[in-house]
């Protein structure tokens, strides 16, 4: 090759520099970084289990919506026999009252943005939120 | 197999088919439940009658209206051109366009009605909903499912009442104090009147029926022979808004 040193060398300061926010991370230990969230102290058990509401709680969500709104049935039986009033304010943020620190640090790291509050009330340090541009369009 | 044959064949399945459909009917069974117009006698169907003399009685009262828009976070926009409702007044010329005539009792003419979304029987508004996003339950509420709805607005177009109304803005910094137990809605969706859909699973009364001092209002099941809706619907002369369009609505009027 024509060049072959200068044109290598070229190469390998193009991907050291490309690469150098994964070097960073990697480095300082960032890439291991994971939301810590603030769990209610005043439960220890979720609707379902942990695991099930990590993978799941967006569809669990969806057809809690399904049924409270189309079917008229007002509360759920969990799989333990537990029954919870349908509602995303008075059942999850009753619990999760601390949305922010919860919901909304994880899916602000992963990148999910729900338009539910939009409408449903959450409490925001005390006081209810009224503020927010309740848009979705 | 011959034309003879295939025409007996085919006779009898269709025979068959029928025959299975008319003793379902006959018997009640699901097919016939699933008619329009066979009404399934142990289903609930909610109405409610307005005693106008006695809304009347005490001028100025806004108490219904009140309530129902307080515990629905219903805005109070305060310019009749974005104006967001459920439950108002209007007057009987307005109201009742077809009984009213230039000799009408002037103090009917100019009294204030309340009014409320219909629910109606057969909802205009159902039927142009391109998402499904309102619908009419088995019990006669016809809900909204704000989740669907796209703000296109044909409803508002479709309903003869003017029962429904389009969200310009965000309601929530026109919501004097939002309660939490009800969401709000946001800009772009469609709204009106849910007979309390979320009180009846609590078997609350409606607010509005509630907030009524003068007992104005009463509301119950139209398919329950000995309810006290009944009675007055059985004992005075009642009138409905519109009737001429075939909507047939649920909320009556007593003069
Ligand atoms: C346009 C406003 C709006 C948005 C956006 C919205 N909701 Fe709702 N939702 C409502 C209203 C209003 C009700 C109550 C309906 C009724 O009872 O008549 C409701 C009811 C519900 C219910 C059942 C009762 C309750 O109060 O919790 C669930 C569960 C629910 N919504 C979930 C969701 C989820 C999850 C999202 C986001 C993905 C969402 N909603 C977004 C307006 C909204
Ligand atoms: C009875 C109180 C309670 C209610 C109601 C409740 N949660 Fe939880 N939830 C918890 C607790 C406690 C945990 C943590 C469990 C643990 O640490 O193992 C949890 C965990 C979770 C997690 C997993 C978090 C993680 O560690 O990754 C999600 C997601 C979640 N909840 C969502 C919801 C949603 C959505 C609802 C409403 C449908 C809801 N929760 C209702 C108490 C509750
Ligand atoms: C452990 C992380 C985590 C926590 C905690 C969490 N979520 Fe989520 N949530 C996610 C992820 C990831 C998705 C996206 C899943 C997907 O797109 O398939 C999601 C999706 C959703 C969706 C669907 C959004 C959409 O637009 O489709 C809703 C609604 C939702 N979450 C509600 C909640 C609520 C309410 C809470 C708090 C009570 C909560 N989540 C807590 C991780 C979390």
């Amino acid at each position: 090759m024509y060049n072959a040193g200068k044109v290598i060398t070229g190469i390998i300061i193009f991907l050291i520099i490309v690469l150098s926010p994964f070097w960073y991370n990697g480095l300082t230990g960032k890439t291991a970084y994971v939301p810590l969230l603030k769990v209610p102290d005043t439960a220890k058990q979720c609707v379902e289990s942990t695991q099930y509401m990590k993978e799941n709680h967006m569809e669990l969500l969806n057809s809690w919506k399904e049924t409270a709104v189309r079917q008229g049935k007002k509360t759920y039986t969990a799989k333990d026999g537990k029954t919870y009033g349908i509602n995303l304010t008075g059942t999850c943020i009753k619990c999760h009252a601390n949305k922010e620190e919860f919901c909304d640090k994880c899916h602000n790291y992963a990148g999910v943005k729900s338009y539910c509050w939009d409408c449903h009330n959450y409490p925001k340090t005390g006081a209810w939120e009224q503020k927010t541009a309740g848009s979705r369009k | 197999m011959n034309r003879r044959e295939f025409l007996k064949v085919a006779g009898l399945s269709l025979a068959g088919l029928t025959g299975w459909q008319t003793f379902n009917l006959l018997s009640g069974g699901a097919f016939a439940k699933s008619l329009p117009g066979v009404q399934n006698s142990v289903q609930k169907q909610w109405g409610m009658v307005v005693n106008m003399e006695a809304c009347s009685r005490k001028a100025g009262c806004n108490d219904c209206i009140d309530a129902c828009h307080r515990i629905h976070n219903v805005p109070d926009l305060n310019s009749p051109k974005d104006e967001v409702k459920w439950i108002w007044t209007a007057s009987y010329d307005k109201v009742f366009a077809e009984q009213d005539h230039a000799f009408s009792n002037k103090g009917l003419k100019n009294r204030q009605i309340i009014v409320l979304c219909n629910h109606c029987e057969n909802p205009p508004c159902v039927k142009v909903c391109p998402t499904k996003a309102t619908w009419k339950r088995e019990d006669g509420i016809v809900m909204m499912d704000y989740h669907r709805c796209i703000g296109c607005r044909y409803c508002m177009a479709a309903c003869p009442y003017g029962a429904r109304s389009f969200n310009w803005k965000n309601p929530r910094p026109f919501i004097k104090e939002i309660n939490q137990d009800f969401p709000t809605r946001t800009t772009g969706v469609v709204e009106k009147c849910n007979f309390c859909e979320e009180r009846l699973a609590k078997n609350l009364l409606p607010a509005c029926v509630e907030a009524c001092e003068e007992k104005a209002l009463t509301f119950g099941d139209l398919n329950a022979a000995d309810s006290e809706l009944r009675r007055i619907l059985n004992t005075k002369f009642s009138i409905q808004r519109k009737p001429h369009l075939g909507t047939q609505p649920k909320v009556y009027y007593t003069v």
